[in-house]
């Protein structure tokens, strides 16, 4: 039988990426820990721990400092920002806000973390790329972690009127909350 | 804030407490500005023909031009997301076909890959040729429907037809795999649900054929229409620098230059062994994205045919006992086979803890499941990453100093898919 968990080294039909990359993500999580000394809180290594690219626990406040040079630096170029999201693991600090970058130019990915406690903000990064609007208002959304400067922050798949936050944990599965219209037009926002 | 006339003023029934508030933007000097201050704000959707699915789009009109505008989503929100996190990875195959029901059978595979991969899972070669099929197949309906549905928002009925005829054929083969047309939940985590029955690969062939034929009357009776190349050409132009940094994928930032296709540049399944090419637009309008669909069926039919070609007769389940659901014979005739069954429905089975974000080129661009397990037969954390959402995202830019009916060619042309966007 082939192997059960994705630390043993698989030849699958899904790719070698873990070892096609493995040389280029060791020289940028060096220069990476030494230009950010202090923000690097851990890294995760595919050989150590199950996952399939590194994985960099970046404290909240310097976490749009370090998108930055993993966006613009020469030796890193993760120019685009596949994903943002959240996951919440029940314990302090509660939330951990999951941006997934790719870079086009080496075909390779890499993943950053920021932890939050509850009621705490994340820096937005929308500054980087505006296309962080939008998935942080769902993670805002979902899991209730706030972005300090999001230009408009507001829910975004549940009617603004909702209370509590579906997808953390302790939210109950069932329930209702019933509006009798829909969500007026915000004429503030289309003011030039 | 201006506080216009109470209605009596225009003969009609006079309110004490009635009046009119309505924000009036200060535009004094505008020579746009047909009538003073006639700045209305309309509400496009959620429930309209034009707006492809319930999305809204709150928009500052002056006469037909949109000056400001920006978009809602969320009212088929069915939180696919939580279902992920108290559903088991087995369960929740069926709700992968309601992301982007255009083109189920890429969901499906997509959502098996990354389960498979969390476990290590090698599916044999047959049923990965025939999921290669399925994801090219659904492509092709997804693009025959997009440029069709487009087309006939501009007013080309019979375009529309043509494609959706051919559509049908491919649902009629698809219905022979695995029973459904549109919902398929086709694969499974380790395998399929069914084998091709004899001579599907024959029967998928010459549907290549018919529809290589068709696609190509398409071509002739729309693409160098006079009135066609006038509604869409400079129409919802997105440039690439406007495509990174709204993260978009797919055919809409190909059509605008990037040259990123993931079956390429990060082959999964044997995307390795098969010829394609990868068309790449240039100006980033509404034409160019219909050319690049176009061109994209193309190629997606080559690589149907080249796959049927290559695939052979096999096993279509790896042979591993944490997946491989029991035949029915044995479930019926033996105890073990009993429990066995039983515990694989009514538990789940156990996926290593570990997560993996695992991205593949869906119809509309960049499909990707961010799986994190923390063992057990259910996940932690279900992320699914829709193009949509992204492509949707920039629509208020692009539509920016457009007039409603060419917004409604930009709409189209993206291909929002409302499945994928609420999820």
């Amino acid at each position: 039988m082939r192997g059960t968990d994705i630390r043993t080294p698989v030849s699958t039909i899904y790719g070698d990426f873990t070892q096609k990359h493995a040389e280029r993500w060791k020289l940028q999580v060096e220069a990476l820990q030494k230009k950010f000394a202090g923000a690097i809180e851990e890294v995760r290594w595919p050989g150590t721990y199950p996952t399939e690219v590194p994985i960099i626990y970046v404290a909240k406040e310097s976490i749009v400092d370090v998108l930055r040079e993993l966006k613009e630096g020469a030796d890193f170029q993760y120019d685009f920002l596949a994903d943002i999201t959240a996951t919440d693991e029940e314990i302090e600090p509660r939330f951990e806000v999951v941006y997934n970058l790719s870079s086009f130019s080496s075909d390779s990915r890499i993943r950053v973390k920021a932890r939050a406690c509850d009621g705490e903000d994340v820096p937005t990064a929308t500054s980087l790329w505006k296309g962080a609007n939008w998935a942080e208002r769902e993670v805002f959304d979902m899991f209730g972690v706030k972005f300090r400067g999001h230009p408009d922050l507001r829910r975004i798949l549940m009617d603004e009127r909702w209370q509590g936050y579906p997808l953390r944990k302790d939210y109950p599965l069932r329930g209702y909350q019933l509006f009798p219209d829909t969500q007026p037009i915000h004429t503030e926002l289309l003011k030039d | 804030m201006e506080t216009q006339k109470p209605h009596s003023e225009f003969g009609l029934p006079a309110s004490e407490n009635y009046t009119i508030t309505v924000d009036v933007p200060g535009h004094e000097n505008d020579p746009d500005d047909l009538w003073k201050d006639s700045r209305v704000f309309v509400n496009i959707g959620p429930t309209h023909p034009a707006m492809h699915g319930a999305l809204r789009m709150c928009a500052r009109l002056n006469g037909e031009t949109i000056e400001k505008s920006y978009c809602e989503f969320g009212y088929t929100h069915r939180a696919k997301e939580k279902l992920g996190e108290n559903r088991t990875y087995h369960n929740f195959i069926v709700y992968t076909d309601r992301l982007n029901y255009c083109s189920a059978l890429t969901n499906n595979v997509t959502y098996a890959m990354a389960v498979e991969r969390l476990m290590g899972i090698q599916v044999p070669d047959r049923a990965v040729w025939i999921r290669m099929i399925c994801t090219e197949m659904a492509r092709v309906i997804d693009h025959l429907i997009c440029v069709g549905v487009n087309a006939l928002d501009l007013g080309a009925f019979s375009f529309f037809l043509y494609g959706f005829h051919q559509r049908e054929e491919a649902y009629t083969l698809i219905e022979k795999i695995c029973g459904a047309r549109l919902t398929t939940s086709y694969t499974r985590i380790g395998g399929l649900m069914a084998d091709a029955p004899a001579g599907w690969e024959k029967e998928v062939k010459d549907w290549v054929v018919r529809t290589r034929k068709t696609v190509q009357e398409m071509d002739k009776l729309l693409t160098n229409n006079r009135i066609w190349c006038d509604r869409t050409q400079g129409v919802g132009v997105f440039t690439k620098e406007q495509c990174m940094a709204y993260s978009y994928t797919g055919p809409n930032a190909r059509a605008a230059g990037i040259n990123r296709d993931l079956r390429r540049d990060d082959p999964t399944m044997f995307y390795k062994q098969v010829e394609f090419d990868v068309p790449v637009g240039k100006n980033g309008d509404v034409f160019d994205r219909y050319m690049v669909r176009m061109n994209e069926i193309y190629q997606s039919l080559n690589i149907i045919a080249q796959c049927a070609d290559k695939m052979r007769p096999g096993a279509i389940w790896v042979e591993d006992k944490r997946v491989r659901i029991p035949e029915k014979d044995v479930v019926h005739n033996t105890m073990e086979g009993l429990i066995h069954h039983f515990k694989f429905f009514m538990q789940g089975f156990d996926v290593p803890a570990g997560e993996a974000y695992t991205a593949f080129e869906a119809t509309n661009g960049e499909l990707a499941f961010y799986i994190v397990s923390k063992g057990g037969p259910r996940a932690h954390r279900m992320r699914i990453r829709g193009p949509s959402v992204w492509h949707y995202q920039g629509l208020s830019e692009m539509t920016e100093g457009l007039k409603i009916a060419d917004m409604v060619a930009a709409l189209g042309s993206i291909n929002i898919i409302a499945g994928e966007l609420d999820r």
